[in-house]
């Protein structure tokens, strides 16, 4: 091996997986996805909130997904799923019912992501980009997921779990797998991936009000400032 | 004199639920609405000219000339498009201010599409961070119902329409023109231009794309006039900011202080560098700037001063690393992130950080050349300068600066590779004897269940091929084996957060 023999560039490319016919979209689900399409001065742009509900209808973007969209917008289905299969958050294959997310880009490798994606992986037993065979987790290697201040994090289904352990993890997985309360450090409770999905495509699930304003690292400079008094200009002193 | 800390959208954060639109009312939001609507749309455009205000994105790109650049004779509809993309590595600041007080960005929003003469803005969010949307959405709805948003606002027969719109994960969206091609539901890919998005963005039409941070800190200008504004910061750079210190520092966190800070003060009110540890290098703002190191601690982070010593202010991310990092793993980790983020369109940036990876693992595994370092580099500057976007000057500006203030590193890697130079234990956060328990009890649990083809389900699961520092795991336990202290309670030996000891139990 030199090292410098082909591999594919896209190695999870490959479109929408056609094999897999089935699909829970029906005549609800099409009227909510005009509804997002009548969001926009020009439909089209609803695309990626219409993909979100498909795939919180269908656990992925399903060839069924692909077609509805096409037909409410107006476009060919090579240009959905052209789309569709641009983006890293759409699904190819049914992902778990709970989406566990391990942040491994620079910063939160060396904090420890790299140990923590390790462990994660082998607790539930799969590789990054796989599914539990109880379709109970899905695991990804996440980039940057703008929560460096609280590295190393782990997301499950887009909620944060900040400054993870492995053993803050492992017992996340359990309650999760046990079908016990597990709340986000940064976010409401934790419900499913498909629910999560619901609530990008646009559609409310009322748990604005659940989990604090912020995490304790956002809150650092803001407490040194109250403690020291320190503040921005009184206006009146300015002018 | 300015106090060292300045918060003002950081400065409701720690109250009890200021995401609620009543919270906000309370601590005066939208009076600088109500005070803009007695305004004509071109003396707010103008407050926000003299406040001095520059992007807070990244590029620093004054924020009210951008928005004079709308050509009002344009007959088309013009459009507002606050830029939620968050992504860039070490970037967390805009997730924060939007989960905590996102009235603060809708009241931004309106002010700012009243000036523009728009009547529809867009709010894209990156869509791997659920709470925020939430939190977003329901602010937008409120907004509506109290008639800050629609029709006829506040009475002043100026409409606005708002979209809190879900990106699906891609970092290149936060790139303005490849946003607004996602934003009209395509593959996000940037455009060439000129055209810019002033005369041509949105559905070819006048758009003006701002940070969420840029946005957000327009009311405060309204309501306390641009000299308050301008009265912090320094001559080129006014005004607060955030700056978002990440890494091996005790307190990392959200720090909002006049423009100008240096490094050495952000780091001395984060608690200075973890314990018994050292400054080695830092990004100013984000991975896409130069890294610097030790000898900037007293540069003041201002736009034209990092400019000076050769990298970008960006977006105020301070990732700072100690001298127990591989500079050598951290380049390639980010330049993994290039190139998994690069959206294909142009050739160099897509192929060229595609090799680099290849390289760069070379080095990292010490089984780089001699002239690896010089193709590699190479490489880079047929990369940089030759994209439509700056994607491809991030990942270059990330790799020659690396290799131009630790090229003996890169140099170890013809010989050494980088997890023995640095035991990669040795920077996590939590003790190594808490893997050590846990992998511990993995490999019985392996054992127990081994069977026919056992050795190909562990190749299934093997770890993915970047893990490498496995390999020094199994030492670890090896050692701590013989030692007789593999530990059999994991809360016994968890120590929540900042044990660098690391390593030896």
């Amino acid at each position: 091996m030199s090292g410098h023999e082909f591999e594919s560039y896209f190695p999870e490319s490959g479109g929408v997986d056609y094999a897999d016919t089935s699909t829970n979209i029906d005549e609800l689900t099409i009227g909510e996805l005009r509804e997002l399409a009548s969001r926009y001065p020009q439909a089209r742009s609803a695309l990626l909130p219409m993909l979100h509900l498909v795939q919180s209808v269908d656990g992925r973007i399903s060839p069924k997904g692909i077609e509805v969209c096409a037909d409410i917008l107006g476009i060919s289905t090579a240009q959905v799923s052209g789309v569709a299969t641009f983006y890293t958050m759409y699904h190819r294959r049914p992902a778990g019912k709970h989406h566990i997310g391990v942040c491994t880009t620079a910063l939160c490798a060396v904090m420890g992501g790299d140990i923590l994606l390790d462990e994660v992986g082998k607790k539930l037993g799969i590789n990054e980009g796989e599914t539990t065979p109880d379709g109970m987790f899905s695991l990804e290697r996440v980039e940057c997921n703008a929560a460096c201040d609280f590295a190393p994090i782990m997301m499950v289904n887009w909620e944060f779990m900040d400054n993870m352990t492995p053993a803050k993890a492992s017992d996340i997985l359990d309650k999760l797998a046990a079908g016990r309360e597990v709340r986000s450090t940064r976010g409401a409770t934790i419900t499913s991936l498909a629910e999560a999905e619901r609530v990008l495509a646009g559609f409310d699930d009322g748990r604005a009000d659940e989990g604090p304003a912020a995490g304790p690292a956002s809150l650092v400079g803001l407490q040194i400032a109250q403690d020291q008094k320190w503040s921005a200009p009184k206006p009146e002193a300015t002018k | 004199m300015t106090d060292t800390l300045t918060p003002v959208l950081t400065a409701n954060w720690g109250d009890k639920a200021p995401w609620k639109i009543a919270e906000y009312e309370k601590q005066g939001g939208y009076d600088a609405l109500r005070k803009a609507l007695t305004m004509t749309q071109d003396e707010v455009m103008n407050a926000v000219k003299d406040s001095g205000l520059r992007g807070r994105g990244g590029a620093g790109f004054p924020t009210g000339m951008k928005w004079s650049f709308v050509p009002q004779s344009n007959p088309n509809p013009k459009y507002l498009v606050v830029n939620g993309d968050e992504s860039e590595p070490g970037t967390c600041k805009d997730i924060p201010l939007m989960m905590a007080t996102p009235h603060t960005l809708v009241e931004g929003v309106i002010i700012a599409s009243y000036a523009i003469r728009a009547h529809h803005a867009f709010i894209y969010i990156r869509g791997e961070v659920l709470h925020v949307h939430r939190r977003m959405q329901q602010a937008v709805r409120d907004a509506y119902a109290k008639g800050y948003l629609g029709k006829n606002i506040l009475g002043s027969g100026y409409d606005l329409d708002v979209v809190v719109h879900a990106g699906a994960g891609a970092y290149i969206c936060g790139e303005e023109t490849a946003l607004l091609d996602s934003l009209e539901g395509r593959r996000g890919q940037p455009r060439l231009r000129p055209p810019f998005p002033a005369v041509a963005g949105l559905y070819a039409s006048p758009t003006v794309v701002n940070n969420v941070e840029s946005i957000a800190s327009v009311p405060s200008i309204i309501a306390n006039g641009p000299a308050w504004f301008a009265s912090m910061g320094t001559e080129k750079s006014k005004g607060y900011g955030i700056y978002s210190l990440s890494g091996h520092v005790t307190n990392p966190g959200q720090y909002e202080a006049p423009l100008g800070i240096t490094l050495r003060e952000l780091i001395k009110l984060a608690g200075g560098m973890r314990n018994g540890h050292e400054l080695k290098f830092f990004t100013p703002g984000g991975s896409s700037t130069q890294i610097l190191t030790k000898e900037h601690l007293d540069l003041p982070l201002d736009f034209d001063s990092v400019a000076a010593a050769g990298s970008l202010l960006g977006t105020r991310a301070l990732q700072i690393f100690d001298e127990t990092t591989s500079v050598v793993r951290t380049t390639l980790r980010w330049i993994e992130f290039y190139k998994h983020e690069s959206c294909g369109k142009c050739t160099p940036c897509r192929e060229g950080n595609w090799w680099l990876v290849q390289m760069l693992k070379k080095f990292e595994a010490g089984h780089a050349s001699e002239g690896d370092l010089d193709k590699m580099l190479d490489v880079a500057s047929n990369i940089g300068g030759r994209s439509f976007c700056a994607l491809a000057d991030g990942a270059v500006a990330c790799l020659q600066s690396a290799v131009k203030e630790f090229r003996s590193e890169f140099e170890a890697g013809t010989h050494t590779p980088a997890w023995e130079l640095f035991p990669y234990e040795k920077s996590a956060l939590f003790a190594a004897s808490e893997r050590t328990a846990v992998a511990a009890s993995h490999t019985s649990l392996s054992t127990s269940e081994a069977g026919e083809g056992a050795e190909e389900d562990a190749k299934v699961t093997a770890p993915p091929p970047l893990l490498n520092a496995r390999d020094a795991d199994e030492v670890v336990v090896a050692e701590a084996e013989a030692a007789g202290d593999i530990p059999t309670q994991l809360n016994e030996v968890f120590e929540p957060k900042t044990n660098d000891e690391g390593g030896r139990a």
